[in-house]
């Protein structure tokens, strides 16, 4: 029906990149499928237009007419004007000189408020520092209750005085909390308040009482990524009412396009600090503009796949694997191992999320089923050391012995065998600087999923998507060792 | 108003009773346009539509359907204009079955609550079962979010509050199908009208969360019927809605809408979308924390709402 913002925008540039030369007429068609796909993206109105007139303004004068490739450049100059509302360079935490730091966190209901806290709290505990959770939401049935949990879970103090559900003033909860914070050395406090609507008058005052009371560092104003246009409203109502420093955005996991982060940073004009990306308390993380505004401009977010990889893989094991390429003792067992150790960066479809192109992969994401990972491990785990080393051995015998005791079919097998040589002969073909032949394989299949799938859209060959846990780390290497893996001279990000 | 005729168990065992509910009607729906409307300012209805969440396409579809039929009316004042488009709206909105499946008598009524996590399913549930209590209702709420921390705790502050009985997971981290046949069978064994199941919020693009809804449905249906599958919306969602929509009306075969926490600045005009495309009706709307608040869906009395001066 509508595919998300860097999808729509990668179709806009692709019609626009078809002409050498761009009229008036070609930019204002263009300008128009932006500022549906931005308003598609609950990106707010207002914003949408100021954007849509900047980048007009840019686009129309020299540095687009006198390029060498105009398209090329109003790309670049939707990308930064992009990276320009979302705060430009990212921030960090505002620490106290004299701790401890007050990180005061405010939003409406249900925008992730109390998980965030315990998220924040572990990942200061993760940076040394001795973080305090303060249960100030004392009006959501057991939200005190939630963040004592959540405390426990991150391994971290909680002052949590009052039992909430209406219960208790969270002003004097909040003041005590600092006397409290010092007297234990605790070297951050954060401050898990109610959510609020930006309209409740008597609720905003109790915000700014908290706020008068302990003198916070940091106003973080925590966001749900799926916000619509009310977004600026209620940006406008925090921000007037509290004063906010910096926000947060979270259920960034979801599909939702973000556009809120755009709407609210270009209101407030103040920084995204953090985005939180899961249910577990580790999905958390510093927020990057250039990074969001890739991901929207569909040039995928490669660096945090880099972060992650390097996260996971170790080198050593990534030289070994090298090795092993090159001399084609690439086994099974190499398989499964790189599968393994893949698993550990996260799911396939959030890091199939992150690949450039993966806007044009949606359906194809849509249709890989981790499960079927499961699956192709069973398969390895029921082989003999022997036939996992030299899967030639395997004849009809022992692939019926495999199936069984896999729990799966000959033909799973079967198939699971196909892909492996193929894979193998392709890394083959890769380690001696050759171009592989994508016969049949996508990602989807890779996985074991869906063979009937759709074969990817954009062939894009700058970075490639392979599923292959192998060949992905392989390229995932190359990348580490900063040798961008052939690059198509214009660098194009958008599949042309 | 909403006509009630529900039906559940009567004085006399195994006999089946109408009854009547609580009324609560929808109210305090903000204005599209505090100012003035007139034939030369339609076209910024567009930007005022799309600035209320009802989306790109629905918002220029909205303005052509107008203008095409305040011209045919000869409609030009700011009062017909108004009126023009709350005719309109509600022609679009209005639905048959709007109202809650409570009818078909055969006990225990068994609703399912889903949707994205910070939602307000919980809430939701809260008023629901308070509601039923007040009309006279025995009410089984089932805790089949296991996931969240607290979260049975909060469930169970709401039953307390509801005066309803409650089936929470004997231990943290149960499967909520289980939680979800144990509610059911509790309801069956103390004869009461209705389990409702409180489950996890998750993120539609989960594909084994989305799963474990069909094996929840399963479950239950082991022993009795799925009458009402609600999928419960904030109304400060934006489009991404549509892509809820979508995703739990795959998986969980949703029967109803939930439109929460409409007391804020947001209008909610993603609703007009989801209805429009994916043929859900909206039941309910949440319009605030207390207990009374929530309200049924009424397309007249929303699009009078909207369309007030």
């Amino acid at each position: 029906m509508f595919g998300d913002l860097s999808t729509r925008l990668s179709d806009t540039f692709r019609n626009l990149r078809t002409r050498g030369k761009l009229t008036e007429a070609d930019i204002d068609g263009t300008l128009r499928d932006i500022r549906k796909a931005l308003l598609e993206a609950d990106v707010s109105l207002d914003v949408v237009k100021d954007f849509v007139a900047s980048v007009r303004v840019r686009a129309l004068g020299d540095e687009v007419s006198k390029a060498l490739n105009p398209a090329e450049q109003v790309v670049q100059i939707v990308n930064s004007e992009l990276v320009e509302i979302l705060g430009g360079e990212s921030r960090q935490l505002r620490l106290a000189k004299n701790p401890p730091t007050v990180i005061m966190l405010a939003g409406l209901q249900g925008s992730g408020k109390t998980t965030l806290a315990g998220k924040l709290a572990l990942w200061l505990k993760s940076q040394q520092q001795t973080p305090l959770l303060v249960a100030c939401d004392l009006q959501r049935p057991n939200a005190v209750n939630q963040l004592t949990v959540l405390a426990e879970r991150a391994g971290v103090d909680v002052f949590a005085p009052e039992p909430g559900n209406g219960v208790g003033d969270p002003v004097k909860v909040a003041k005590q909390s600092i006397d409290h914070a010092k007297s234990k050395a605790h070297s951050v406090v954060i401050i898990d308040t109610a959510g609020r609507l930006g309209v409740d008058e008597e609720m905003m005052q109790q915000a700014i009482d908290i706020r008068n009371q302990t003198d916070p560092d940091e106003v973080l104003f925590v966001i749900d990524a799926m916000l619509g246009q009310d977004a600026v409203d209620v940006a406008k109502a925090f921000n007037d009412g509290v004063g906010v420093t910096g926000t947060v955005l979270t259920k960034l996991d979801g599909d939702a396009r973000g556009g809120a982060a755009l709407s609210v940073s270009s209101v407030i004009g103040e920084n995204v600090l953090f985005s939180s990306t899961g249910e577990n308390l580790e999905d958390f993380e510093p927020f990057y503009p250039e990074r969001m505004a890739s991901r929207i401009l569909d040039m995928g977010d490669v660096l945090t796949l880099i972060e992650q990889a390097q996260k996971t893989f170790d080198e050593k094991q990534q030289q070994e694997l090298a090795e092993k390429i090159a001399k084609e003792s690439f086994t099974l067992e190499d398989f499964l191992d790189q599968m393994q150790q893949l698993k550990k960066m996260g799911s396939m479809k959030s890091l199939l999320g992150m690949m450039p192109g993966a806007g044009n992969m949606k359906k194809q994401m849509e249709d890989f089923d981790e499960d079927e990972l499961k699956h192709t491990e069973a398969i390895i785990q029921s082989m003999t050391p022997v036939e996992r080393q030299q899967p030639r051995v395997l004849n009809g015998s022992r692939r019926q012995r495999i199936a069984r005791g896999s729990g799966t079919t000959v033909t799973e097998v079967n198939s699971l065998v196909n892909r492996f040589e193929q894979a193998a002969k392709m890394m083959k073909t890769m380690s001696k600087g050759g171009t592989p032949q994508m016969q049949g394989m996508n990602m989807a299949q890779l996985g074991g999923g869906n063979p009937s799938a759709k074969k990817s859209k954009g062939k894009k060959k700058k970075v490639s998507k392979s599923g292959n846990p192998a060949r992905r780390a392989a390229e995932e290497r190359a990348l580490l060792e900063g040798k961008p893996n052939k690059t198509d001279g214009g660098g194009s990000a958008f599949g042309l | 108003m909403v006509d009630f005729k529900f039906w559940r168990k009567g004085a006399k065992q195994d006999e089946l009773a109408e009854v009547e509910l609580p009324k609560r009607d929808l109210s305090g729906i903000r204005s599209l346009f505090p100012g003035e409307m007139s034939s030369d300012s339609i076209q910024d209805l567009e930007d005022i539509l799309l600035m209320a969440d009802f989306g790109f396409q629905a918002s220029e579809d909205i303005v052509s359907q107008l203008k095409s039929r305040a011209n045919k009316l000869g409609a030009t004042s700011d009062a017909e204009l108004r009126l023009v488009l709350k005719d309109l709206l509600v022609e679009y909105l209005q639905r048959e079955d709007a109202q809650l499946n409570l009818t078909s008598g055969k006990l225990p009524y068994v609703f399912l609550v889903v949707g994205v996590n910070g939602a307000g399913k919980t809430t939701t549930i809260g008023k629901l079962g308070r509601w039923l209590s007040d009309g006279g209702w025995k009410v089984v709420l089932g805790a089949a979010d296991t996931f969240r921390a607290a979260a049975v705790d909060q469930l169970a502050t709401w039953a307390k509050r509801a005066e309803t009985d409650l089936v929470s997971p004997e231990k943290p981290g149960q499967d909520p199908a289980s939680v979800a046949y144990q509610t059911v069978s509790r309801a069956i064994e103390t004869d009461a009208d209705i389990a409702i199941i409180d489950t996890a919020g998750r993120l539609q693009n989960k594909k084994d969360l989305m799963d474990e809804l069909g094996k929840i449905r399963r479950a239950v249906e082991k022993i009795a019927q799925v009458d009402e599958v609600l999928l419960v919306i904030d109304s400060t969602t934006g489009q991404n809605g549509l892509s809820q929509a979508r995703a739990f009306s795959e998986v969980a075969d949703v029967t109803g809408m939930v439109l929460t926490k409409l007391d804020g600045t947001a209008k909610g005009g993603v609703l007009y979308a989801i209805q429009r495309e994916f043929d859900i009706p909206v039941k309910l709307v949440g319009v605030g924390e207390g207990i009374n608040d929530f309200a049924f869906f009424s397309a007249e009395q929303f699009a009078r709402g909207l369309v007030a001066r």
